[in-house]
């Protein structure tokens, strides 16, 4: 078979193949994994004209080095990452974000780190050669499930791609700032298990983003928050975005990889609008958080849709 | 009975069908979950991504993109939650466990003051109803055990507990289906794989719903059965 494919010289510490998630079988304790910056993942699909959904490659931290074996192909690398592209001959180009290279048999990727920023995107033109399980290419490391029996990608692992690029253009967008104030959130249904002061600090004070940190959850660390009712409740189904808090008092944020059922009260969820924001926050950095009703979170989230759709709209040829 | 509707951030809602933990709420929770599956499989219900039942609950995320808190409310709403019944494809499952790879019946029968043969008989004899499956891929949450089996759960959780193993605290018993960490009781193993991360079709064996019997099977059989 004449198959195109990038073989992995360097694995990165948190690669993974994810696309939209894979949704259905929370009932069986399967969580839908996926994109953690979802913004950053669509945008890296539509640089190089695929369907925004398509899987593409997550990083985080120290990326892979990449070599192409065999084909040619049209990458796009999103987040805020810095990387290198080196020819045959060994010249190094620094990379750009947020527009497309053209990668020719034996040249090589190297996605050093993610700046400011956690997860970093690879798109490839025409996607992944993968078998998806339940319609999706997402990997959920902790249950073993999807493309590479469920694990990141290891080093000599080959990454087949669907499509020999021959289109020689370069296309590239310009991305707004993603500085924000605070993280928004809305009430959660036990937010009366807590006291009014701590009600008053968790919106008050900030928290600590800590290193005990990954696709399934954020811990953070600050102001301790004091329930009144009970720390346990009956075990029930849990969204992504879930701020639970369990005896100790420090808040954990439940991410993309999250367990399906949990026994935590929540004092809050963050809004969807702000959860790409959220995701991409280093340890060590402070947050803070802001109550705003259902209303207003749904309005955000539009405005966000709208602002990804100019984003992508914007995508230019260049030279 | 369903008692109320709650926002779950801007993407999800739960359903709630009150305090009381038992089969015939659980079977309310259930009917709904069904329900919804089956409209949501012919797209009448676009947008919805996972349906979780649990104890008591059944949480509804959905794709901000495509709907809304307010449409899903109306639809639940829409529903007259008194004629709708049981899917007929719950399984009546016998799941063998051997007695021998347990950890803790020394413990629980000094506590419960039953011999084992006793325990074991109680645990034979329960028909158990999966309430949900979660936490992790394929991991069942069962009840109702006799009374004279309750315990808590241990006071200090195991770092590691094999995969197979089957626990039990109050009124419920679990399968681990991998080795993980684990707080419950456990008084047997069993040899059945309860995911299989490499089924295209049905990766998880069992659904909430369905019915558990255990089978009580020597080493040997368990060795056998893990060797097939």
């Amino acid at each position: 078979m004449n198959k195109s494919f990038l073989k992995v010289l360097r694995s990165g510490v948190n690669t993974t193949y994810q696309d939209n998630g894979r949704f259905g079988l929370q009932h069986f304790g399967i969580s839908a994994a996926g994109c953690m910056d979802q913004e950053s993942f669509f945008l890296a699909n539509a640089l190089v004209r695929n369907k925004i959904e398509e899987g593409v490659l997550e990083f985080a931290y120290q990326g892979p080095l990449l070599k192409l074996i065999k084909g040619n192909t049209k990458i796009a690398i999103t987040g805020d990452v810095n990387f290198n592209i080196i020819n045959s001959k060994k010249e190094i180009t620094n990379g750009e974000c947020n527009r497309t290279y053209n990668l020719k048999e034996g040249e090589k990727i190297d996605i050093l780190a993610t700046k400011e920023s956690v997860y970093g995107y690879l798109a490839i033109e025409g996607g992944f050669n993968i078998k998806p399980f339940f319609n999706s290419i997402s990997t959920l490391v902790k249950g073993k499930i999807g493309p590479n029996g469920g694990n990141k990608i290891i080093i000599n692992d080959e990454i087949a791609f669907n499509k020999n690029s021959s289109n020689k253009s370069f296309l590239s967008t310009r991305i707004l700032s993603k500085k924000f104030n605070a993280i928004r959130v809305v009430k959660g249904p036990q937010y009366d298990y807590f006291s009014k002061l701590s009600q008053k600090e968790f919106f008050s004070s900030n928290y600590k983003v800590t290193n005990l940190t990954d696709r399934m959850g954020m811990r953070l660390e600050g102001q301790r928050i004091k329930n009144i009712i009970s720390t346990n409740i009956r075990s029930e189904g849990i969204a992504k975005g879930a701020i639970q808090i369990p005896a100790d008092g420090q808040p954990i944020i439940l991410l993309n990889d999250h367990p399906t059922i949990g026994g935590y009260p929540k004092i809050a969820y963050i809004i969807s609008a702000d959860y790409d924001s959220l995701v991409q926050t280093k340890p060590g950095t402070n947050l803070s958080f802001e109550c705003i009703e259902l209303e207003e979170a749904e309005k955000l989230y539009k405005e966000k849709q709208d602002k990804i759709s100019k984003i992508i709209n914007s995508i230019r040829e260049i030279n | 009975m369903l008692k109320k509707l709650n926002n779950i951030g801007d993407a999800a809602i739960v359903c709630d069908f009150g305090d009381e933990v038992n089969q015939q709420v659980n079977n309310e929770v259930i009917k709904l979950f069904q329900h919804i599956k089956k409209k949501n499989s012919l797209n009448i219900l676009p947008g919805i991504l996972n349906c979780t039942p649990s104890y008591n609950k059944l949480l509804i995320s959905f794709d901000l993109r495509l709907t809304s808190s307010k449409e899903i409310h109306n639809f639940i709403n829409s529903v007259d939650l008194t004629i709708l019944k049981l899917d007929q494809k719950v399984k009546e499952w016998i799941i063998p466990i051997c007695y021998n790879y347990e950890l803790d019946l020394k413990n629980i029968v000094k506590e419960l003051k039953l011999s084992k043969e006793e325990i074991i008989n109680y645990h034979l004899n329960t028909t158990f109803f999966i309430y949900m499956i979660g936490f992790v891929p394929g991991h069942p949450f069962m009840g109702d055990l006799d009374s004279k089996l309750f315990l808590n759960r241990l006071k200090t959780p195991r770092v590691r507990v094999p995969p197979g193993s089957v626990g039990i605290v109050e009124k419920f018993c679990n399968i681990y289906p991998y080795e993980s960490p684990g707080g419950w009781n456990i008084i047997g193993r069993t040899p059945v794989k309860l995911f299989n991360n490499k089924d295209m079709l049905k990766p998880c064996l069992l659904s909430p719903g369905d019915t558990v019997k255990f089978k009580s099977i020597s080493k040997k059989e368990f060795n056998n059965y893990q060797n097939e």
